[in-house]
């Protein structure tokens, strides 16, 4: 009890928020050009594709964009994969030789890095008629509205996972980012600034990537602050300020459906870097 | 518009002239009715009088039977001219219509024949057969297991066989004819009643019984042996329901097994009863069988109207109520109807949340509606029960979920909170049990009801009187109602779940607490119950397994199995556990 309320108030002396608006312009562009590839490789695909042909795909086409450097591969999960059903071990994450087929969900996920700048996007989509994952996609606007709100309160982290959470038992889904390493929700996105040779991956993670998270994981919680964003203890401290990427997988059955962005937080506001995103677009379409 | 059957109308068939009878309006969809042996037209009576207020129903008594002629030779029963018989009749009735043809037994076998023919198609719209295989598929069936003769194929071919001696027994020269005309035609009235539990009726059996049953023995020995030796290939694109009868001395379950094979628009049914019980003693249950088969060939809505939907899944056709399906195992368990077929009847005191079960049910393929009901309140249940049976008809699985969580003891639980708890958990049982309990028993298909229960039935606490005295209640009262229910068909089953990850920890009210302390205590329960980590979905699984088994008690967690297990042999350890203050 004493060191989490010690945790408290060590989080009462936030940090300010570390970048201008020539920084975020910067992560704008380049999550604006993710969801591009991304969405270039929706539209590409169709039944008989590989998760492997499709995480391929999605590499070339981002670095044929001038992206240098990966916060983690190119990942691609189609059918029930898209909502990591049966998955055991975290190897199960990377790419496999399954084909989509028609009425298919699937969901593409990437994280380019040009000069430091990181974006990190969560792209899902669906191959012809799909009724369940129109359903999931179309509450996924209220997940979006729910986060934002409470950080903007800035209630604990630890609490605004436990909303979401709450949100997804009234709707009838079930949480699938506890699925990631950590039960992540989220996590925070700095700026690079690693010596590490860029395109080198450890386990799936850029070198600089792991570089940059290890120092933040051991820094962190130093100041009663988590860089990854979860229900348990470690995140029962007000939003930091900076950029999170924040990614709610929610699935129903043999459907997962997600999106991934960057919130902006400061000392006292935050909000969605942008909204002219494909998700958003689709939901301001459907009104 | 007549209800009565008229004098016959006599309709020349295959070369022999058929006494016809007409019942109801003819412009309404024409029912066609045929009788087995050794029956006449007579036997259709309540079925008849029944459909005859929305149909058109016609039967007839076949060759040999009642007022029809009755050819001398042998090779004048043959299954082609009873099938052209029918046809006559059909085209004579409604000749521009095709018809809905219903049988029973010999009935049933001969109009196999005529719904296999490659047209029949065109003059039957839908075929619904009581307790007569096609001949042809009953040869494929035997040489099936015969070439593959598994133990379960060797068990089928003999069960089948131990029903059918009085078949070789008509094959036998002078034997058969002989005990009809000395005895068993007379006493064929008692036979009826003893065996097939069918209570005496003047004009029943009819006064033509010896010479219709001598003369029908040819039936057998015309087209028994060539059939299933030489079976033909005999499929038919004509719907068919199939309606299998549970106490059938004669015809057996397993008969119908490869049917799908044959039939592709095939809906399956059963019945409890005998073979000729299903029409002498429960004639208005198969008219309304019929009545919505044919409404759904017709294309009028009726509650079967999802049951030709495919692909075929477990409880295709089934329709399940579940109340509490707002949340938690309530929800699970709709949602695993869904997915497994079922269409749901579902009810919340919570309207928005089993909406939205409701809604996701219908993702998954249900056809499914939501109620706001307090289970608490008897007449508000049995208005319940009556909508959904007025609207979707009588339910196939009825499961008694909802309920609320109490900890306190007993000196803490005030009147109030025993009256509340007692209200919910076990009124709330008792209210849907007797609801739809009635309507399944007099329906008569059988059904099943599941009755969330708990651990705490078995487990004594001292901090849980109320709850687990409601659960223990709802345990026994299962019990009992297994034993009543059993001679309906009905299975009933306790389901005793254990510690699972709901939202009834959420609103458990704790005795002798104020509302902070109470809201404390849900947090710290609820925390316990989440790292407990046992999702609804598992007890939901168990549900279906308890329905598809007819299992009378299911602990499902490990603690609510072994609790179970020490209740039996330590019952002293629990006791003493129950002093701790845990709850």
């Amino acid at each position: 009890m004493s060191t989490a309320s010690a945790r408290r108030t060590n989080t009462s002396r936030a940090p300010s928020f570390p970048f201008d608006e020539r920084d975020l312009d910067r992560f704008r562009e380049l999550q604006q050009l993710s969801y591009a590839c991304a969405q270039r490789v929706g539209d590409w695909l169709g039944p008989g594709i590989t998760e492997r042909q499709a995480a391929a795909r999605l590499r070339r086409e981002l670095v044929s964009e001038g992206v240098q450097d990966f916060f983690h591969v190119p990942f691609a999960w189609f059918g029930d994969r898209s909502a990591f059903r049966h998955f055991r071990t975290p190897l199960q994450f990377f790419p496999t030789g399954r084909r989509l087929e028609e009425g298919m969900p699937y969901v593409l996920d990437c994280a380019p890095v040009v000069d430091g700048y990181t974006a990190d996007i969560g792209y899902a989509g669906k191959i012809g008629d799909n009724p369940i994952w129109e359903k999931i996609a179309f509450d996924l606007r209220e997940y979006r509205e729910l986060i934002v709100r409470e950080v903007k309160a800035r209630k604990p982290l630890a609490e605004v996972y436990a909303s979401v959470d709450a949100l997804i038992v009234r709707h009838g889904y079930d949480n699938r980012h506890r699925r990631y390493p950590g039960r992540v929700i989220g996590h925070q996105v700095t700026r690079m600034e690693s010596r590490l040779p860029a395109g080198v991956t450890v386990f799936g993670f850029g070198a600089r990537t792991l570089q940059t998270l290890g120092r933040e994981l051991v820094s962190e919680p130093l100041h009663g602050r988590f860089p990854l964003w979860a229900g348990g203890r470690l995140s029962r401290h007000a939003p930091t300020p900076g950029l999170w990427a924040v990614e709610p997988h929610i699935g129903f059955r043999d459907v997962g459906v997600k999106f991934e962005e960057l919130l902006v937080v400061t000392e006292d506001d935050a909000y969605w870097l942008d909204d002219d995103l494909p998700h958003v677009r689709r939901w301001e379409e459907g009104r | 518009m007549t209800t009565e059957p008229t004098n016959p109308r006599m309709i020349t068939g295959a070369g022999v002239p058929l006494a016809v009878y007409e019942q109801g309006d003819p412009n309404l969809p024409t029912v066609l009715l045929v009788h087995g042996y050794p029956d006449t037209h007579q036997v259709w009576d309540d079925v008849a009088a029944s459909l005859a207020a929305d149909h058109h129903v016609v039967r007839y008594d076949v060759r040999g039977a009642g007022a029809s002629g009755r050819p001398a030779e042998r090779r004048d029963y043959r299954l082609e001219l009873l099938a052209a018989d029918l046809f006559a009749v059909a085209d004579a009735v409604s000749p521009d219509r095709p018809v809905h043809v219903v049988a029973h037994d010999w009935g049933s076998i001969q109009s196999w024949e005529a719904v296999t023919r490659p047209d029949a198609a065109r003059r039957i719209a839908s075929y619904t057969s009581i307790s007569g295989p096609c001949l042809d598929h009953v040869g494929h069936w035997i040489r099936r297991r015969l070439t593959r003769p598994a133990p379960r194929s060797v068990r089928q071919l003999l069960g089948q066989l131990a029903h059918s001696w009085y078949i070789v027994a008509f094959h036998l020269p002078a034997i058969a004819p002989a005990t009809w005309r000395h005895g068993l035609a007379a006493r064929w009235g008692t036979v009826l009643r003893v065996v097939e539990g069918v209570s005496p009726r003047p004009g029943h059996p009819q006064p033509t019984l010896a010479d219709d049953a001598v003369r029908g023995i040819d039936l057998y020995r015309a087209n028994m042996l060539p059939r299933l030796l030489r079976p033909r290939l005999r499929p038919t694109t004509v719907p068919v329901q199939l309606i299998g009868l549970q106490q059938d001395h004669y015809v057996s379950g397993a008969l119908a097994e490869d049917l799908d094979r044959w039939v592709p628009d095939l809906r399956r049914r059963t019945l409890r009863a005998t073979h000729w019980s299903a029409l002498l003693e429960k004639g208005p249950t198969v008219a309304r069988m019929v009545r919505e088969f044919v409404a759904h060939q017709e294309g009028r809505p009726t509650p079967a109207a999802s049951a030709a939907r495919s692909p075929r899944k477990p409880f295709s056709g089934k329709l399940a109520v579940v109340t509490g399906a707002g949340s938690g195992i309530g929800r699970a368990t709709a949602l695993a109807f869904a997915e497994q077929g079922a269409d749901l009847a579902l009810c919340d005191l919570d309207l928005d949340a089993v909406e939205r079960t409701a809604e996701l049910s219908r993702l998954l393929g249900a056809n499914a509606r939501s109620w706001k009901v307090d289970v608490s309140d008897g007449p508000a249940v049995d208005a319940f029960a009556a909508e959904v049976a007025a609207e979707r008809g009588v339910p196939d699985i009825v499961v008694n979920n909802a309920g609320i969580g109490h900890s306190g003891t007993f000196l803490e639980t005030t009147e109030q909170e025993w009256q509340r708890v007692l209200d919910v958990n076990l009124w709330g049982v008792i209210h849907g049990c007797r609801a739809f309990g009635t309507l399944m028993a007099e329906r008569g298909e059988g059904g099943h009801i599941v009755n969330l229960a708990s651990a705490a039935a078995y487990l004594p606490s001292k901090m849980l009187t109320a709850y687990a005295t409601s659960k223990a209640a709802v345990l026994m009262l299962s019990d009992c109602l297994r034993a009543e229910m059993s001679g309906f068909g009905i299975g009933v089953s306790a389901i005793c779940p254990g510690i699972v990850n709901t939202n009834i920890t959420k609103t458990t009210t704790f005795s002798g607490l104020d509302n902070a302390q109470q809201a404390a205590k849900q947090k710290r329960v609820s925390g316990l119950y989440a790292r407990r980590g046992f999702p609804p979905e598992k007890v939901a699984e168990e549900i279906l397994r308890a329905v598809t088994q007819d299992r009378a008690v299911v602990p499902v967690t490990f603690e609510s199995k072994a609790a179970r297990l020490i209740s039996r042999f330590a019952p002293g350890l629990l006791r003493t556990t129950a002093r701790l203050d845990i709850g």
